[in-house]
């Protein structure tokens, strides 16, 4: 049984910020960080070090004792400083733990009833939090592995898929005609796909979307100021602009800071059906652009937004555009002639973001980056038992399998129905 | 009051029927075991071996749990061999050619010894009810047999339709009649029923083969028995032949693809991708030049010879001119020409893990009917039913088998959770926890269950308890003596001197040290028997991995033991999404775990079942 750990209070800056361990190798993580195991129950008052005895916070760390606790389990909180960097911190050494993982949404709650330690009424939460916490997290999972990354994680799972069904092939069809490079295969594909893993994890951590910049999609039907006020927030024409509707047909992107915060502003392609076949696929591109954004702004002309192919998230701003033209709008807006509201909606657009840059970041990335270590080290371990005139196989299978399962969150489950089709596609099996 | 005239009724005498009485019998039921002919009980209709790997492993747990199968394997062998022999012990799986007649004698044999078992001379062609329960079956003839529990195995007789080339016939196997009445009861009791198909080769006369220039193929030198209680093999010992198609064969093939029943678009069912027909062969791997095909005799005095690799539907002059395109075979004469089998199989998923029926009680399915292939897997499931119709009989609770301890369960719940797309097959790969479920452990792993229920013979149980002391005292005889690194690399093991000391369980699990190395330092352990040797260093073998993996197993075996009612509305559990309360209702977990491995499903969603399960069992109490 793993224990598990997770951020417990809001993401983001706050004041403090509290992290909860519960399993059974939780007490041996509080000796590790605070140096010494407190009486349960008893906040105290430590220094937190890192794996390598650095000083890391001064914090608070209580200890409940199993069967006394809200899981039932041996569980410990930390209550750090609520710096991002801290946290971030905490959960990268604790995930560097053996038996350590992130836990999911809903896994305390779960174990606790599994211990009868809680009262049914507390579950009834769930049921918002799953809606709420598996749409942030497919979102999230959809705009970090957006592009380039999931098509690498995709990539993996196809090459750990064709590793294990090389390796089991040898084990379950060993009286079929194989050919005789099978073994040497699968090693040679694992030890790619080791280093390809661990180069990964090195990158993961640089590779902040603080630092990519969060996307900002400005959306609506054609002509409604997009490219304009673009221009206005760019102080330079970059996205060209024309009276004739439909004239932006690939998407545009201005870097800027805004508030602090590294921003891609996206121009699109004016949305609106149309039978001007690349008109058409610049419309698409726009709107599948503008879903993955981090957020959108929608311009409109009094109309709404209806009928443009997009329905506003609840983050999203809408705004009348053109606000110079319409002084009697009772809605909010902005003009990218005159400047009037892009204050306003800069403010906005600042906030939300403010909050994302806590919330997309610690968590996601670092249970993903720790995944990828634990597959790379599982395939290592494969690939020493491949070596060799003897190697042993199906312990190198139980370490392809390890990774496989380590990878769940990125690569989605492989199932021994997949590996089985994979066989069969490859090698002409059967008597 | 009801009357029964047996406690438990076994409608069939194929693997899943014998094995399935045998059960029922042995856990103290009055069984009648009502089958077409007496003489066909234990007929291997398909290829005449047993085992193999993952197979193999079901035969030991079916012995484990004092079933038929292997001693009657062993009994009838002659060819062993242990497969995989040279990779890892989890992965070894014994496997024997059988002469099907004594296969079929010694069955008859043991189940004509057995108390508890009445064989009847009939065919089923309804059941009898009460209300929705199953209550007995009645027979063509007329007369009634009742009892509270029926185990149907009838395999490929319902609808079992025969092609070959373009002629089809109704048939359960070559020359016996298919099961239609029974079938249309079936659909009547609104059972979702699907179709697969399977195949299988000419017989070939073995008189007509030059065996002169082929690759022969012997047994083990050593042979390994199927079962825990026997020695060696009872019947002379015979080799198989190897053999291969060639272009010729393919060009053949090819030709006449269209006569092919199979190619002919006379199937619309599913045929198991890891038996494919010879033509699917030449087809879908156009650039393999040969296939191989193992010649294997199907007994010691007939000469009909099961060449295993050339299952074809094609007409019955095509199979023959393709057949003497085969080295060896030029002049063979095909005995009865191959065929494809298409057969009617209920939807598994409407089973609970004892193989009862969910929505008619009283009715247990096993084998093929089940859409599964293959002896093992037919007698493993045969055992399930068969005990469990006999401890419902007794009002004793079911009897179920965790994933993390058996093949069987492994099966059991790959069946009921997720169904079949193709005949069931089991490989080694099914099972997640391979290392710990290995045939040389299927006693540790199930004969103390099987004690518990009370279907363990004492002459086993004594063999059982001597072999698990002595294993005991050779752990705690390792756990004795200890050396420190330095010790152990004078000594010439490979390790860095860290100043440990390790102790002799924990020395095995270095490269080079078996038991036999440790007590050239400790002269003491000279009096472990080498079958003991044997299993701690297995054990220690895998030992890092097995600590890993009980940790997933034991988080597994809570789940399994949490059941979900099966009253339970998942439309009225708050915040379940649209798609994963679809799929609950469609599959009906019946434990948490079962549940966990619905695809999509999250530890929140888990949480939210599981608080429904226990406030149910609240208002059921209070």
């Amino acid at each position: 049984m793993d224990t598990i750990f997770a951020l417990s209070t809001a993401p983001g800056k706050a004041g403090v910020a509290v992290i909860r361990v519960s399993g059974p190798e939780a007490a041996d993580a509080v000796y590790r960080i605070a140096g010494m195991i407190p009486p349960a129950r008893r906040a105290t008052l430590r220094v937190f070090m890192d794996s390598n005895g650095g000083f890391l916070d001064r914090g608070i760390v209580i200890v409940f004792e199993k069967n006394r606790s809200f899981t039932g389990e041996t569980v410990a909180e930390f209550h750090t400083h609520g710096s991002r960097a801290i946290i971030s911190s905490m959960l990268r050494i604790l995930g560097g733990f053996s038996g350590f993982r992130q836990a999911e949404p809903g896994e305390f709650t779960l174990r606790a009833l599994r211990n009868g330690r809680i009262d049914l009424t507390e579950v009834e939460g769930l049921g918002d939090l799953i809606d709420a916490e598996t749409e942030t997290q497919r979102k999230q999972a959809v705009s970090v592995f957006e592009g380039a990354l999931a098509r690498k994680a995709e990539a993996w799972k196809e090459t750990m898929l064709r590793s294990v069904a090389l390796l089991e092939s040898e084990l379950d069809f060993s009286e079929e005609e194989l050919p005789d490079s099978v073994v040497p295969q699968a090693r040679s594909l694992i030890k790619r796909q080791r280093l390809e893993l661990e180069g990964e994890a090195r990158g993961v951590a640089a590779a902040e979307r603080v630092r990519e910049g969060f996307e900002v999609a400005i959306v609506g039907a054609p002509n409604t100021g997009k490219s304009t006020l673009l221009n206005y927030l760019a102080g330079r024409e970059a996205a060209i602009t024309s009276e004739y509707a439909g004239t932006t047909r690939d998407i545009i992107e201005v870097r800027m800071d805004l508030g602090g915060l590294p921003v891609n502003l996206l121009d699109t392609a004016g949305m609106r059906d149309t039978s001007d076949p690349v008109e058409r696929i610049g419309v698409g591109r726009a709107r599948s652009r503008a879903e993955s954004a981090d957020i959108r702004v929608y311009l409109h002309e009094g109309e709404g937004v209806r009928g443009i192919g997009l329905v506003p998230g609840e983050q999203d701003i809408v705004l009348r555009a053109k606000i110079d033209l319409a002084p009697d709008a009772k809605v909010p807006g902005v003009s990218g002639k005159t400047g009037q509201g892009v204050a306003g909606m800069i403010d906005r657009i600042v906030s939300v973001l403010g909050q994302k840059a806590g919330e997309v970041g610690l968590a996601t990335r670092e249970r993903h980056r720790q995944a990828i270590l634990v597959a790379a080290a599982a395939l290592e371990s494969a690939e020493t038992e491949l070596l060799g005139q003897d190697p042993r196989i199906e312990i190198a299978a139980e370490e392809v399998w390890r990774a496989l399962r380590a990878m769940e969150s990125l690569v989605g489950r492989v199932d021994v129905e997949h590996v089985l089709d994979e066989i069969f596609a490859s090698f002409c099996i059967g008597k | 009051m009801k009357h029964f005239d047996f406690d438990v009724i076994v409608v069939g005498g194929g693997h899943a029927g014998t094995e399935a009485a045998y059960a029922s019998a042995r856990a103290g039921a009055a069984t009648a075991l009502v089958t077409l002919r007496r003489d066909a009980i234990g007929a291997m209709s398909c290829n005449p071996a047993i085992g193999g790997l993952g197979k193999g492993h079901l035969v030991r747990e079916i012995d484990a749990m004092d079933g038929a199968m292997a001693q009657v394997a062993d009994r009838s062998g002659i060819q062993f061999r242990l497969l995989n022999r040279r990779k890892g012990p989890a992965v070894q799986g014994p496997r024997a050619q059988i002469d099907r007649k004594l296969y079929r004698l010694a069955m008859q044999g043991l189940i004509g010894r057995i108390q508890g078992i009445t064989v009847l001379e009939g065919e089923a062609e309804d059941f009898l009810f009460d209300g929705e329960r199953v209550t007995g079956v009645a027979l063509v003839d007329g007369s009634e047999l009742r009892s509270p529990a029926t185990v149907l195995t009838t395999g490929t007789f319902l609808r079992g339709t025969i092609r070959i080339g373009e002629t089809a016939q109704s048939a359960g196997r070559v020359g016996e009649n298919a099961a239609i009445k029974l079938a249309e009861r079936m659909d009547a009791l609104g059972l979702p029923l699907g179709r697969l198909k399977t195949g299988t080769p000419p017989r070939l006369d073995g008189r007509t083969i030059d065996w002169s220039n082929l690759e022969s193929q012997p047994g083990d030198r050593d042979p390994v028995m199927f079962s825990f209680l026997s020695k060696a093999p009872v019947a002379r010992q015979v080799s198989c032949s190897i053999t291969h198609t060639n272009p010729r064969t393919h060009r053949i093939i090819e030709e006449n693809l269209g006569r092919s029943a199979i190619y002919g678009g006379h199937f619309d069912s599913t045929g198991p991708r890891y038996c494919p027909s010879v033509e699917d062969k030449v087809v879908r791997f156009a650039d393999k030049k040969s296939h191989q095909i193992f010649l294997e005799p199907e007994g010691l005095d007939d000469d009909t010879v099961y060449p295993n690799g050339i299952s074809t539907s094609l007409p019955a002059d095509v199979q023959e001119r393709f057949v003497r395109t085969i080295k060896g075979l030029e002049l063979a004469r095909i005995i009865q020409p191959g065929y494809a089998i298409e057969y009617d199989y209920v939807d598994p998923r409407s089973l609970r893990s004892t193989l009862e029926l969910r929505d008619t009680p009283g009715l247990f399915l096993a084998g093929q009917i089940n859409g599964t292939t293959g002896y093992e897997e037919a007698g493993a499931q045969g055992l399930v039913a068969g005990l469990n119709a006999a401890l419902k009989r007794r009002g004793r609770p079911p009897v179920t088998f965790p994933r993390s301890q058996s093949y069987i369960g492994v099966m059991i719940d790959d069946l009921v959770t997720r169904g079949v797309t193709e005949p069931y097959r089991m490989f080694t790969s099914r099972a997640e926890f391979r290392l710990a479920l290995r045939a040389d452990n299927a006693d540790q792993r199930l004969t103390p269950l099987a004690r518990e229920v009370g279907i363990v013979s004492e002459k086993r149980w004594r063999k059982y308890s001597e072999k698990a002391e002595r294993l005991a005292v050779c752990h705690s005889l390792l756990g004795q003596y200890s050396l420190s690194s330095s010790q152990a690399a004078n000594a010439g093991i490979r390790m860095g001197r860290d100043g440990t000391r390790r102790n002799g369980l924990e020395l095995l699990a270095y490269p080079g040290v078996d038991i036999a190395f440790l007590s050239r330092i400790w002269s003491q352990l000279a009096v472990i028997d080498a079958g003991t040797a044997k299993q701690i260093e297995i054990e220690a073998l895998y030992a890092n991995y097995l600590k890993r993996q009980r940790k997933d197993a034991e988080a597994l075996e809570r789940d399994e033991a949490l059941q979900i009612p099966d009253h339970i509305d998942y439309r009225m559990i708050g915040g379940l999404s649209g798609e994963l309360t679809e799929k609950l209702l469609r599959i009906r977990p019946e434990t948490l775990a079962q549940a966990a491995r619905i695809e999509g499903m999250t530890p929140a969603a888990l949480a939210l079942i599981l608080a429904t399960v226990k406030r149910g069992g609240k208002r059921c109490a209070a």
